[in-house]
């Protein structure tokens, strides 16, 4: 096995994707010849050609009704949109059509569009770059909306997506790109959308975290170890559905839940995640359901980014305030 | 008004030499006559015939169409008399293979590609039933995002050009369609990839009310083309045979693997936007209306015809005659679709129904069965 970043496993993953299915197209600004400006795409126009792996005009709208027309004659676009912040520019051809494909042609048609786009903050990009805009994702019915925070997670993940008959948007944090490096099967493997993850057992504690967070939870939890707290931390890999049953299975055992997110406060997947906990495990919780987020403000400047974003530091004091109440 | 020319640099002479370029290609005149002989698609009889029988049953259509949603037999309707010659001569070059992906509008061209009637009444009454497309009909169901289509079309055309098919893709617009980011993004994909797409806007002169000139500085739509490096036609939208040459003809280009072309076809639409409350008079005097009216398709078609010997009122009313029954029995048809349900809107959300939906659908079919 070997030992792979999460690019990398990004990578494997599309290879044996276009491997397995024809019908694959990759496609996007920069993924062809240059293999994506982080590299995800590395290799692949020379493995498997110009007519499946191919670079785009400028322009994320065409980009998005590309891959649904390419859908319509039955291929399986797997577009690059090259940083999600640039989603608004494509936010008709994902909300307005490909998410109600199935549902406005009665089943008869359908988009199984897998769109892969680096998302998060903590690398200083300029602005427009890092914003975790998920929540607005999640709140399309239609779409499903997978987010993975490990090289392993990534590929099994990458690959179902891939092969999901409707259309997924498949966010990749940055920071974790090339961050550390995980033991990743050669062959292929596929991880259920819509299933939780639990990234680290407890009894006293559930942290509920994804992408990036989920690190930083880990981080959180082990110094919390050391001060004899047992926390589970559950990574969601799919913030649309959310596995409530692992969720609440957890909350369930442990009594007390917090909620972890990068994005900001308002609106957001963790507030949907608290929300479904009073609504079906109050009676097991032993204090209120707190949350770590960014704070309401425009994503910053990249010289506020490192106050800006959740850290295992932040999550250690909300933790306490859970664990102590 | 063609802009002043510059002292020191071409650029205005450029834009002016190319917008003179585009002028409106007819071939059959308001009186019936030809006037573009060499442009003559010379269409057999039958032909002709057939493509007479589609306007004159989609100009029923249409009249049907407005007094059913009267009744309130019919929900949304987008009103289409007057670009009889646009939509359906162009429909006509086309084959069963090509995808037709259509602005809201563009029913009739649906309708004759085999969208069955009564689907396209459900469709209106806000059935899902209406956009179940039968397996093999290469159309999506009208679109309502302006614009949206015209992207989606280079993505098919591609998918045509990778699948070796020959075929094209087609998508309709309107004039102020064409003022969309949408709109030069499919023209310019479709033109990057050489994609076999044609680009149709129907410019009627208004969307809604806002009138053509406001949309663009641009002397015609046609010229569009040009800033995407494809062929643009600029087509006299009331002559069936104009619009049917110029359409053939780019459907010739597209599948030798000569790119995309855009048309621009100049007509009118006689009724308002849509039967949902616009009033044309706020915006158009009954001159503009009866200028326009002189131009119909219909009038010059028939006057063709006739001339010809091929047609006469016993065969029109033959089609008339045969459009208001099978509307009928459409409306009969669509009359008897069972009773849309939210649980059969929820099952349609994804191909598995996920937790979420799966609760919210108990709670729907309980309610429902009661």
């Amino acid at each position: 096995m070997a030992q792979l970043t999460m690019i990398q496993a990004i990578t494997d993953a599309l290879k044996t994707e276009m491997k397995n299915d024809e019908n694959v197209l990759v496609f996007g600004e920069d993924v062809g010849n240059n293999g994506g400006v982080f590299r995800a795409t590395e290799g692949l126009q020379k493995e498997f050609g110009e007519d499946r792996v191919f670079d785009t005009p400028l322009a994320e709208s065409g980009i998005g009704g590309l891959a649904i027309g390419l859908a319509l004659q039955g291929y399986r676009p797997v577009p690059e949109i090259q940083f999600f912040g640039f989603v608004f520019e494509v936010m008709d051809s994902i909300s307005g059509q490909m998410a109600r494909m199935r549902f406005r042609s009665g089943g008869s048609l359908t988009s199984p569009v897998t769109i892969r786009s680096p998302f998060g903050g903590g690398v200083h990009t300029p602005e427009m770059h890092a914003d975790s805009l998920e929540g607005l994702m999640a709140a399309q019915p239609g779409l499903k909306v997978v987010i993975p925070s490990t090289p392993y997670d990534a590929k099994g993940l990458l690959i179902s997506s891939i092969r999901d008959n409707d259309p997924v948007i498949f966010l990749e944090h940055m920071k974790l790109y090339r961050s550390f490096r995980q033991e990743v099967p050669e062959e292929e493997y596929t991880i259920p959308l819509g299933k939780a993850d639990v990234k680290r057992e407890g009894k006293d504690l559930t942290i509920i975290a994804y992408g990036a967070m989920v690190q930083e939870s880990i981080k959180a939890a082990e110094q919390l170890e050391k001060e004899n707290y047992s926390v589970e931390v559950v990574d969601l890999r799919t913030i649309q559905p959310l596995d409530i049953e692992t969720i609440i299975a957890s909350v369930e055992k442990t009594g007390r839940a917090m909620v972890v997110q990068e994005a900001q406060k308002q609106a957001g997947i963790a507030a949907s995640v608290v929300a479904e906990i009073t609504d079906r495990a109050i009676l097991s919780l032993e204090a209120p359901v707190l949350r770590v987020t960014a704070p309401d403000s425009i994503f910053p400047f990249s010289q506020a980014e490192e106050v800006w974003l959740p850290n295992a530091k932040d999550i250690l004091e909300t933790a306490k305030k859970v664990l102590t109440f | 008004m063609a802009a002043k020319k510059s002292q020191q640099f071409d650029a205005v002479e450029t834009l002016n030499a190319i917008e003179e370029k585009f002028e409106m290609v007819q071939i059959l005149n308001e009186e019936g006559e030809i006037v573009n002989k060499e442009a003559d698609p010379k269409l057999s009889d039958e032909e002709l015939t057939e493509l007479m029988n589609r306007m004159v049953y989609t100009r029923i259509l249409d009249q049907r169409s407005i007094s059913l949603n009267r009744q309130g037999r019919l929900g949304f309707y987008a009103p289409t008399a007057g670009q009889e010659a646009s939509q359906l001569a162009s429909h006509f070059a086309l084959s069963k293979e090509d995808f037709i992906l259509p602005g809201y509008r563009d029913v009739p061209q649906l309708i004759w590609h085999g969208w069955p009637l009564h689907q396209a009444f459900l469709f209106s009454r806000g059935h899902f039933m209406g956009n179940q497309m039968p397996e093999g009909l290469n159309i999506l169901p009208p679109q309502i995002i302006i614009g949206a289509q015209i992207v989606q079309a280079a993505g098919v055309a591609l998918g045509m050009q990778k699948r070796k098919k020959e075929a094209v893709a087609v998508t309709y617009t309107g004039d102020g369609g064409s003022s969309q980011g949408d709109f030069y993004e499919g023209l310019n994909f479709a033109g990057a990839f050489r994609a076999p797409a044609i680009f149709i806007v129907q410019n009627n002169q208004y969307a809604i009310s806002t009138p053509r000139e406001l949309q663009t500085s641009a002397k015609t739509i046609a010229q569009k083309a040009v800033a995407a490096g494809i062929p643009g036609v600029l087509v006299d939208g009331m002559d069936p045979l104009a619009v049917y040459a110029v359409t053939r003809e780019a459907r010739e280009r597209a599948v030798k693997g000569d790119g995309p072309t855009l048309i621009e076809t100049l007509c009118y639409r006689y009724g308002p936007h849509t039967m949902a409350g616009d009033d044309p008079t706020r915006y158009r005097t009954s001159d503009i209306d009866s200028e326009w009216e002189k131009k119909d398709p219909l009038v010059r078609f028939r006057k063709y015809l006739e001339a010809k010997g091929i047609w006469d009122e016993a065969k029109e009313n033959e089609v008339i005659d045969k459009a208001k029954e099978e509307i009928k029995a459409a409306i009969k048809k669509a009359d008897g679709a069972p009773k849309q349900k939210v649980s059969d809107l929820l099952e349609l959300m994804y191909e598995e129904v996920p937790f979420n939906v799966q609760e919210q659908l108990d709670i729907y079919k309980a309610k429902e069965s009661k």
